[in-house]
């Protein structure tokens, strides 16, 4: 038996697993180092980072909701200065693959990031995160405006020159996905993140107000499971040269397979840390005996595999 | 920013036994070597609900007291109100489930280095990782009092070998089913000037807390409280258990409950700001 190439790649990064965290649901990765070593993961991808020191909304932040839960954190974080001389170093000490995300709210400031990322070592990729739901003027969610997704990452492509490669993370809270991922591939990405989380609500019914601090909050967990597959099998289908980070819900090495089968080149994990800190360890082990099982000798092949046509056809 | 409780450890650990207490379950739990590493305070964050349950979120618990020499090795005690799903799914489980948990989490309760005298006060179910603490400091030397509060007598959780390590318990009741009628924050000025407390502990709603705090700073007593904040994951990473606390330099950051709590000062907890956008 051969062995499994378990390797991939999102432009010229290359990482030896499929396997991400999320990003904001493993802050920069200290945490989840206390119950396995950060490198054994395929990367680390961090919570987005701003310009500014971001105190988040307030709260309640959290409703959990049948296989899911709704998170109104409005990225909460400590800069992007403060972020670069900290925890970026403790993950290049770690040895762990880094996809820096970072967010903004005008299409200046994700060139602001950038500028300050371009000359950092040891990141393997950026992450544009243009969909986070948890901002106060849904105008700021540039993922939901073909035109804005664009100027967005042509800024950063400008910027950060043809070295890092960067990876759009858009909303499916859209009509027309593939159009935006069109977009954005056109303005400069080399890979997509599918999906950010689905904006949802919950109603307290004893003080019978919205439950969150914020009001509205994304929905993420298995419930979305299938919204994630379906937009990552479409936007393969329309773009299947583009890499996809497929992320939304997956909690065990069959959800990884089913995403990488509709087309993602490496899956994310976040809910299923909240519920389990060693997930992703236990979903990498269960993905590659998926994979072996079925005769795969790569990812790769397994990349997309859904999309053939019918036998005889 | 403080990290994550160096201790900490995601085990496979058996239920030894699961008692109903009045309105609570005692609820037992063998795990081994992780015993020793517990203190008051700190917080076990447990998987509920089985394979297939529809709730993907860990459910944190106060540690209330651990026992390192037991007949079946290292043995931790959880005091369980059977309220939400979660807490229901636990307090079914009987001896011998394996339950999948992380502990040690979180801070836990300073120790004076002087025997001094110290109060504690409870409120609720909140009030049970209070006797693994009074133990610790009676041992110390420190004179310990509690106060336990509750809105009405079946909610009070005091159990009977709890009053071993206390100087006196007093009991309060918001209906006056128990105890004295009133709030458990009623006496706690005159036992400060009464004692000469130097070091106020407490668990219990965050109205409590807010109230303790107040009196604590008009008297310059230390106060130790435990907060309890709606937790995702337990172990940092979901930033949702925030609250508003005051830094060295003046300014306030919404700091991880898991992390940075659940015990803080509780006057550099900003309460009237906890649920307000900073």
């Amino acid at each position: 038996m051969t062995a499994l190439d378990f390797s991939t790649t999102i432009g010229n990064a290359w990482f030896p697993a499929p396997t991400f965290t999320a990003s904001g649901c493993a802050s920069s990765g200290r945490e989840l180092a206390q119950f396995f070593p950060l490198r054994e993961m395929g990367g680390v991808v961090t919570k987005s980072v701003m310009s500014k020191m971001r105190p988040g909304r307030p709260t309640p932040r959290m409703a959990e909701t049948p296989s899911g839960m709704l998170n109104s954190i409005g990225l909460q974080g400590p800069g992007i200065d403060a972020f670069l001389a900290k925890d970026v170093p403790y993950l290049v000490e770690q040895k762990a693959r880094i996809i820096v995300s970072i967010a903004g709210e005008t299409v200046e400031e994700y060139s602001t990031l950038a500028r300050k990322l371009r000359s950092v070592s040891g990141i393997s990729a950026i992450e544009v995160n243009i969909s986070c739901p948890n901002v106060e003027n849904r105008g700021l969610v540039f993922a939901c405006d073909p035109e804005a997704s664009r100027r967005v990452i042509d800024g950063v492509r400008r910027t950060i020159g043809g070295e890092l490669p960067i990876i759009a993370k858009l909303s499916p809270d859209v009509t027309d996905l593939v159009s935006i991922a069109k977009g954005v591939v056109d303005a400069g990405a080399d890979g997509l993140a599918l999906i950010n989380t689905v904006l949802g609500m919950v109603i307290n019914v004893d003080t019978m107000r919205p439950h969150l601090g914020g009001k509205t909050g994304g929905l993420s967990g298995p419930a979305i499971r299938p919204i994630a597959v379906r937009a990552v099998y479409q936007v393969h289908a329309a773009l299947p040269q583009i890499p996809i980070l497929g992320m939304g819900g997956i909690a065990s090495g069959k959800d990884a397979l089913e995403m990488i089968l509709a087309g993602a080149s490496g899956v994310s994990i976040g809910t299923a840390s909240f519920g389990n800190p060693t997930a992703i360890m236990s979903i990498q082990n269960e993905l590659k005996q998926l994979l072996t099982d079925r005769g795969f000798t790569s990812l790769k092949q397994a990349v997309g595999f859904a999309h053939r046509p019918n036998e005889g056809e | 920013m403080t990290q994550i409780n160096k201790s900490a450890k995601q085990l496979l650990a058996p239920i030894v036994s699961n008692k109903r207490v009045g309105q609570y379950h005692q609820i037992i739990i063998n795990i081994g070597d992780v015993a020793a590493t517990c203190k008051p305070g700190n917080f076990v964050a447990i998987s509920v609900g089985g394979d297939s349950s529809r709730m993907v979120l860990r459910r944190a618990f106060a540690i209330s007291r651990v026992s390192t020499s037991t007949t079946v090795g290292g043995t931790m005690e959880l005091i369980v109100a059977p309220h939400g799903q979660g807490s229901k799914w636990l307090c079914a489980q009987g001896e011998g489930v394996v339950l999948d948990l992380v502990a040690p989490l979180g801070t836990a309760f300073g120790i004076p280095t002087e025997p001094v005298p110290v109060l504690l006060v409870g409120g609720g179910y909140g009030s049970a990782p209070l006797f693994g603490l009074a133990e610790l400091l009676n041992s110390r030397g420190c004179r310990v009092d509690m106060l336990l509060g509750a809105s009405t007598g079946s909610k009070i959780y005091a159990p009977m070998e709890g009053k071993r390590a206390v100087n006196s318990m007093r009991i309060y009741t918001e209906d006056g089913s128990m105890g004295v009628a009133g709030r458990v924050t009623d006496p706690i000025a005159e036992i400060i000037k009464d004692l000469n407390v130097a070091v106020i502990y407490s668990c219990g709603p965050m109205p409590m807390l807010a109230a303790i705090t107040t009196i604590a700073d008009q008297f310059d007593v230390v106060h130790q409280c435990a907060v309890e904040e709606s937790m995702a994951c337990g172990v940092g990473i979901c930033m949702t258990c925030v609250l508003p606390v005051e830094n060295e330099d003046g300014s306030i950051s919404n700091l991880r409950s898991c992390i940075d709590g659940p015990v803080m000062d509780g006057s550099m907890v900003q309460w009237s700001k906890v649920g307000q956008q900073l």
